[in-house]
Formats: C-alpha cells, sequence, structure tokens
C-alpha cells in the first residue's frame, strides 16, 4: 500500500519531467540533456517564490507553481532561439549545445543560489494513517502501526500531475496549436510549405518541454528540498523512461513512467532502493536489444 | 583579412609563437618566485599560512559554510592576540568539492603553490582518507577536523592528527551506556553509507552489545539520497530504539519522513546531530522530535550552566543563544561541530610555539611538539570543554553531551566524562618513521 503509494508519487513527476523531454524529441529531433537542470530550475525558482511572498505556505506554492514554470519556459524558448536555431537543429551539436546549457545552468545556480538544500512549504500536509486489525486480547482490535500512513500532499501530487497530463493531452489533440504542433512533428518541410512558422513552434514545444519538467519540480519539491544538484536524478530516469516507452511517443512515456516508477517504489520498500535503479536499468538494456523503437515508438523506416 | 591591410605587417604563426612564449614566460616568472622566496627563508613578518581545505560546494557545504567562519574568527583571534611567535596567520582557502579526489590535489597545492605551512580543516571522512596519503607524500602536517576513527584507527599515516574533536568510536563507547539504560536495548541503526557511518554501525553495535542491548537491523543509505521514505519499512517492529545518523544535503527530509512515517507511536528514537546539523529544530514537520535525544560535540542551545568560554565563543563566531547566526536567524551553524576547527588553529598555534616554528624545514619538529601534548584544560583555547590528547594515537578525547529535545530546544541532560570514551590504543604513530 504505501510501497504503491510511493511509486504513484514518483510515476507522477517522473511521467511530467518524461513528457517534456519526449514531446521536445518528438517534435524537434532534440535530445535535450539539459532537461534535468530545467526540472532543478523550477524547484529553486519555487523556493524562491514561495519565501518572497512568504506570507501563506499557500499562496507562495500557488504562485509557484504558475511563476516556475512560465520562467523557466521562457528561458528554455530564448536557449532555443539563442542556441539551438543557430546550430539548425542539428542532432550532434544539440547534444553538445544542451551539455553546455546543463553546466551554464548548473553552476549560475550554484552562484546564485548557494551550494545548500533549501526546503519549501507543502500548502498542506496532514498525516493520513490507515488502520490496521490484529488479534488483540479483546479479539480484534483496530491500530495504527508505522509506515501505513501518507500524507495529504503527497496524495495531491498525484490528482495534480494526471490533471495536468489530461490537459496536455488536450492541448495536444483538440487545439489549434497541438494540431500545428503535431503537424511539425510529421514533416517539418510540408509544415512550411503549409505557412506554420516552424521556428516559432519550435520555441515553444522547447519551452512548453522545459515547463513541464519545472512543473513536476514545484509539485515534488515540497516533498524533497531545492538544491542546485538534483537535476541529474530526474534527467536519468526520464532518459529511461523514454526510451523505454519509445522517443516521441507520449502515450509510451506515460505507460513507461507508471511501470518505472511503480516499480521503483514497490522494489524500494520490499527489496532495496538499489535493487530498483539495477532492475530500471536492466529493462532498458533489455528494452534496446528486443525492441529498440521502445514499446509503443513506430519502427523507422 | 591580410589582403585588405597590405601594409601591416604580416601576422605569422612564428610570430605568433613568439609572442605567446614570451609572455607565458613572464607569467611563469613571478608564479615561480613567491615558491623560491617560501621555501628558502621565512622573515619574521611574513605570515605563517594555514592551507584550509573547506567544503565549499558538495555535500558538505553547510558545515564548510561553518567552519570557514569559525576558522576565520578563530584565526583573527590569534592574530589579535600577535599571531604565532610573532608572525602573522593567514588561511588559504581552497574548496574540495567534498570530493576526495579534489582533496588531494588541493593538498598539493597547499605544498606546493601557495607553499602553506600546515594543512587543516577537513570534515568529511572519505574526503580526509583520500587526502592523508597525500600529505604523508608531500610531509605536509594534515590537521583534520573529522570526528572520523580512520586517524586512531592507524589507518592513515604520521603526518595526520586529529587534535580539535573526538573520534566516532569514542563518542558511542562513551554514549551506549546511556542508550542502553534510559532508552532500550533493541536499537535498529539508520546511518549514513561511507566511511563515517560506517564506524558508527561499527563501533556503535560493539559498544551496544556490551550493555546487554543488541542491534537488530542496519539500514545503509547512500549520503546522496533525496527522499528516504522507502527505507523506514525495513524497520523491524520490536525496534525499540531508532538510532539515526545521517548526513548530505536532504538531511531535513531525512528526519521529517521518519516523523510522517512513525506518526503518533514511535519509538524512543537517538540520533546524532549530524542528522540535522544546519538545520532549525522547529521547522515545520519536525514536530515529532519532542521528547527525543541527540548527541552533540558541543550544546547548540546556550545551557543554563554555559561557560564563560562558550559565551565569548559564540560572540566570536556570530552564533546566537540557539546556534544560528546573528544576522540570519534561518541560517543555522553546525554548532556540535565546528568547534574543532576553533581549537585546532589553538592547537597548530601551541605546537608552532612549543618548537619555535620558523618554517617548513620545522614541520616535523612541529608534529613532535602536539604529539607531546597531552592535557587540554577547557579555556578560550578550548570552548568545548576539558580534552586530552593522545599523541600516539594522534587523537584527543573529550566530553560528549546527550540532549533530549524539550519545547522544540535541545536540553543537554546528559554530560559524559572523558574516561567514559577510552578505548585501548590501536597505533602508535609516534614510532613511524617521518
Amino acid at each position: 500500500m504505501l510501497a504503491s503509494l510511493e511509486g504513484a508519487v514518483t510515476a507522477a513527476t517522473l511521467a511530467l519531467t518524461a513528457m517534456g523531454l519526449s514531446l521536445v524529441f518528438g517534435v524537434m529531433r532534440v535530445v535535450n540533456v539539459a532537461h534535468g537542470e530545467f526540472y532543478m530550475l523550477g524547484a529553486v525558482i519555487a523556493w524562491f517564490v514561495s519565501t518572497t511572498l512568504g506570507t501563506h505556505p499557500a499562496i507562495g506554492f500557488v504562485g509557484a507553481l504558475i511563476v516556475a514554470p512560465v520562467l523557466v519556459g521562457l528561458l528554455a524558448a530564448a536557449a532555443d532561439r539563442l542556441i539551438l536555431a543557430r546550430i539548425n537543429y542539428d542532432p550532434e551539436r544539440t547534444i553538445v549545445a544542451t551539455i553546455g546549457l546543463l553546466y551554464i545552468l548548473q553552476q549560475s545556480t550554484l552562484m546564485t543560489f548557494g551550494p545548500d538544500a533549501r526546503p519549501v512549504e507543502p500548502p498542506f500536509n496532514s498525516r493520513i494513517a490507515l488502520p490496521w486489525w490484529r488479534q488483540g486480547e479483546n479479539g480484534l482490535e483496530m491500530f495504527y502501526p508505522w509506515g501505513l500512513a501518507t500524507t495529504s500532499y503527497k496524495l495531491f501530487i498525484i490528482v495534480a500531475a494526471v490533471a495536468i497530463l489530461i490537459g496536455l493531452w488536450v492541448l495536444l489533440t483538440r487545439t489549434r496549436i497541438g494540431l500545428v504542433m503535431r503537424a511539425t512533428q510529421a514533416d517539418r518541410e510540408m509544415a512550411t510549405a503549409f505557412g506554420i512558422p516552424v521556428e516559432r513552434v519550435y520555441a515553444m514545444v522547447f519551452g512548453l518541454g522545459a515547463g513541464l519538467a519545472a512543473l513536476g519540480a514545484v509539485l515534488i519539491v515540497p516533498v524533497q528540498q531545492a538544491h542546485y544538484l538534483m537535476g541529474a536524478d530526474p534527467l536519468l530516469l526520464s532518459f529511461i523512461v523514454v526510451i523505454i516507452g519509445g522517443l516521441g511517443s507520449l502515450p509510451g512515456t506515460i505507460i513507461a513512467a507508471l511501470l518505472i516508477g511503480m516499480s521503483d517504489g514497490i522494489i524500494s520498500v520490499f527489496f532495496s532502493p538499489t535493487l530498483a535503479k539495477i532492475l530500471a536499468t536492466l529493462v532498458v538494456a533489455m528494452v534496446l536489444v528486443f525492441r529498440p523503437q521502445g514499446l509503443l515508438g513506430k519502427a523507422s523506416a | 583579412m591580410t589582403d585588405k591591410t597590405p601594409t601591416r605587417a604580416p601576422f605569422t604563426r612564428r610570430a605568433a609563437l613568439a609572442t605567446l612564449g614570451a609572455t607565458g614566460a613572464s607569467l611563469a616568472v613571478p608564479g615561480l618566485l613567491p615558491g623560491l622566496g617560501g621555501t628558502a627563508q621565512a622573515q619574521s613578518g611574513d605570515p605563517i599560512k594555514i592551507g584550509f581545505q573547506v567544503h565549499r560546494t558538495g555535500i558538505g557545504a553547510a558545515y564548510g559554510r561553518w567552519y570557514d567562519r569559525t576558522s576565520q574568527a578563530a584565526v583573527a583571534r590569534i592574530n589579535d592576540m600577535g599571531g604565532i611567535n610573532g608572525r602573522p596567520v593567514e588561511l588559504v582557502s581552497e574548496d574540495d568539492g567534498t570530493d576526495p579526489k579534489r582533496g588531494a590535489e588541493v593538498l598539493e597545492k597547499f605544498a606546493n603553490q601557495s607553499n602553506c605551512d600546515v594543512a587543516f580543516g577537513t570534515l568529511f571522512s572519505h574526503v580526509v582518507i583520500g587526502s592523508a596519503p597525500r600529505a604523508a607524500e608531500l610531509k605536509l602536517p594534515y590537521f583534520v577536523v573529522s570526528e572520523g576513527h580512520h586517524v586512531a584507527s592507524g589507518m592513515l599515516n604520521r603526518y595526520t592528527l586529529q587534535p580539535g574533536i573526538t573520534d566516532v568510536k569514542s563518542q558511542v563507547i562513551a554514549m551506549a551506556p546511556f542508550v542502553g539504560d534510559n532508552l532500550g536495548k533493541k536499537v535498529t541503526m539508520m546511518f549514513a553509507d561511507f566511511a563515517f557511518g560506517h564506524d558508527h554501525r561499527d563501533f556503535f553495535s560493539e559498544a551496544i552489545k556490551e550493555q546487554g542491548g543488541k542491534v537488530i537491523k542496519m539500514i545503509a543509505i547512500p549520503p546522496t539520497e533525496t527522499s528516504f521514505t522507502k527505507y523506514f519499512p525495513q524497520i523491524p517492529q520490536e525496534t525499540e530504539v531508532l538510532y539515526h545518523v545521517m548526513v548530505g544535503p536532504a538531511v531535513l527530509t531525512f528526519v521529517k519522513e521518519m516523523g510522517e512515517f512513525f506518526g503518533p507511536s514511535r519509538p524512543e528514537i537517538f540520533g546524532y546531530i549530524d542528522s540535522l546539523e544546519a538545520v532549525s529544530i522547529d521547522s515545520p514537520g519536525l514536530e515529532f522530535l519532542e521528547g527525543t535525544y541527540f548527541w552533540e560535540g558541543n550544546p547548540r542551545y546556550a545551557q543554563t550552566d554555559q561557560t564563560e568560554f562558550d559565551k565569548a565563543f559564540r560572540e566570536a563566531v556570530g552564533v546566537d543563544d540557539s546556534g544560528a547566526s546573528i544576522t540570519d536567524p534561518a541560517d543555522v551553524s553546525t554548532y556540535a561541530h565546528m568547534f574543532g576547527c576553533w581549537e585546532t588553529l589553538n592547537v597548530i598555534k601551541a605546537g608552532m610555539e612549543a618548537c619555535n616554528y620558523q618554517g617548513p624545514e620545522d614541520r616535523q619538529a612541529l608534529i613532535e611538539a602536539v604529539e607531546a601534548m597531552t592535557e587540554m584544560p577547557a579555556s578560550m583555547d578550548h570552548p568545548q570543554g576539558d580534552k586530552l590528547f593522545n599523541g600516539k594515537t594522534h587523537q584527543v578525547f573529550g566530553v560528549q553531551y546527550i540532549s533530549k529535545v524539550e519545547d522544540g530546544m535541545l536540553k543537554v541532560v546528559h554530560t559524559t566524562s572523558i574516561e567514559d570514551g577510552f578505548y585501548p590504543d590501536e597505533v602508535d604513530y609516534t614510532t613511524q618513521p617521518f
């Protein structure tokens, strides 16, 4: 029970972060190595917003929920215009460029925000304990064992992530912007021919992808803490998820996020967290060997 | 480009190389000069340079910040009192990234580039263990403030000394009777998975066995971990005492999630304050700590029987009565450890004065002078309390404090004696050649 809840929390934020990575790859064919740093920036901005507003944690949190993704998205869009567009989205050079971006973001955060981990207060947080029954002196009695509990905030993370993912799906399938994005993904040159401002779509997608990572971070930061090196783990996990799900396939990404998140939670609780990481990496290797295009990826022609 | 400006002399590759070479040489010369000057002689006005290996970044950053402030304050005090042997003292600080590899490089820089007389200040045990062999090769006295048992275990070398803070083995031996008598016999340990945590694992389980207790489960956690809920279900139900010692940037999350895990029905909890160093004890989510116990190297909250030395020490470093910075109450110090920097610098001073230290040629005499030290009574030089130095094992022994959380403050309930922490010598460094 606890295990699957923990897993669901991991899966929820992972789905958001990996979604961003997958979207960027799907539409732009760019492997964004700096994705984890956008995540980290989201958390750091959340800390900054919540301490500057500094009244009730809920106000700070809602502020962060709006400000952080927008700021990070704008920053990413600017990075796209200034860097990625200049190197014509050349696959190899974009990898090197985003590695550079990773270090620039990480070290600037170290210089300004500092090396400490800082907490962000959750807007609400109450411990929800689940009762259990055991055979006692007076027959069956109810008690609250250790660990059989979660917090209301963790449940909120799951709900919020699902809501955001539904929103994203509506955006991609039901709106004009989504149509334009999908058109660009399907065939860039044809899209240009039909008068779609591909350059602007690219900037928007890159911003959206980074914004999703930031959103995931804002949701998780009250559970963890904001730290300048926090981007490494989500980046790795996102790549694992995206590879398993199939690069560029959004439903595949969600399925893989659920798979990795839940198995991480369950294996960590019952065995050890190290084993969970080993297994996740093993799954990636297996997928690459037997189904290189990923679970739901389309085989390349 | 050249054909558009034919009047200018062509800028050939040869000329470019010549210019570069000349620039390089002129840059190198001033770089060499202090190197020659420093080893050749030491004039009375020259400062004594203490290389300070500081964890500015990496997992030890919070400690590094306060080790830095404490050391700066200690050096300012030494200079106000006339320096060492009439010479001013200068701290040469260098970030090691809390990384053993960089730690060794930093020592090299101290010895060969900045011409430091001694190296000092390292906390994290893996950095100490990684750097100490290089200190011996460089013949650079290396004064660590790390708590680890690696100095007294004989693992290191004659050039590495720990005269400012008691080691973990001594701390847990002194503390185990209190845990066994007052809290419970069945202990589950959660510790940071590196050398420092392993010292706790090995020596506490030994020490509690002598008290008739038993460690029923050991849970190792990587110090870079950020989420801990998944580790707690491994705690067995019959646990009477949870013993925790964590380090790293996410310690607040660790303790908070511990509270969420246990809820209202927690076992007794005994923690090393390391799990909460640089973190305010009244942070939201830590209310459950009320009534739990902590080891403290030096009590964070000023106690009612506070010594005049502790008071003056707080003032000099800039720490208020609740252990936070006087300029920013949210900036909580690493009070249980940082006194070690202050005391170590004073030991270096006393050692240098005893051997009339003049320059790097007296480094061995300095080590012998420190090895000859024994009693260090509580004073402004040793504000944490009385200490006894063992020259053979290069390790100091001191009193330990056990505090209970009451009304969101740490109140000392038990102070161990120096003798409580004694154990047989495991090494005699004085027999090793320089």
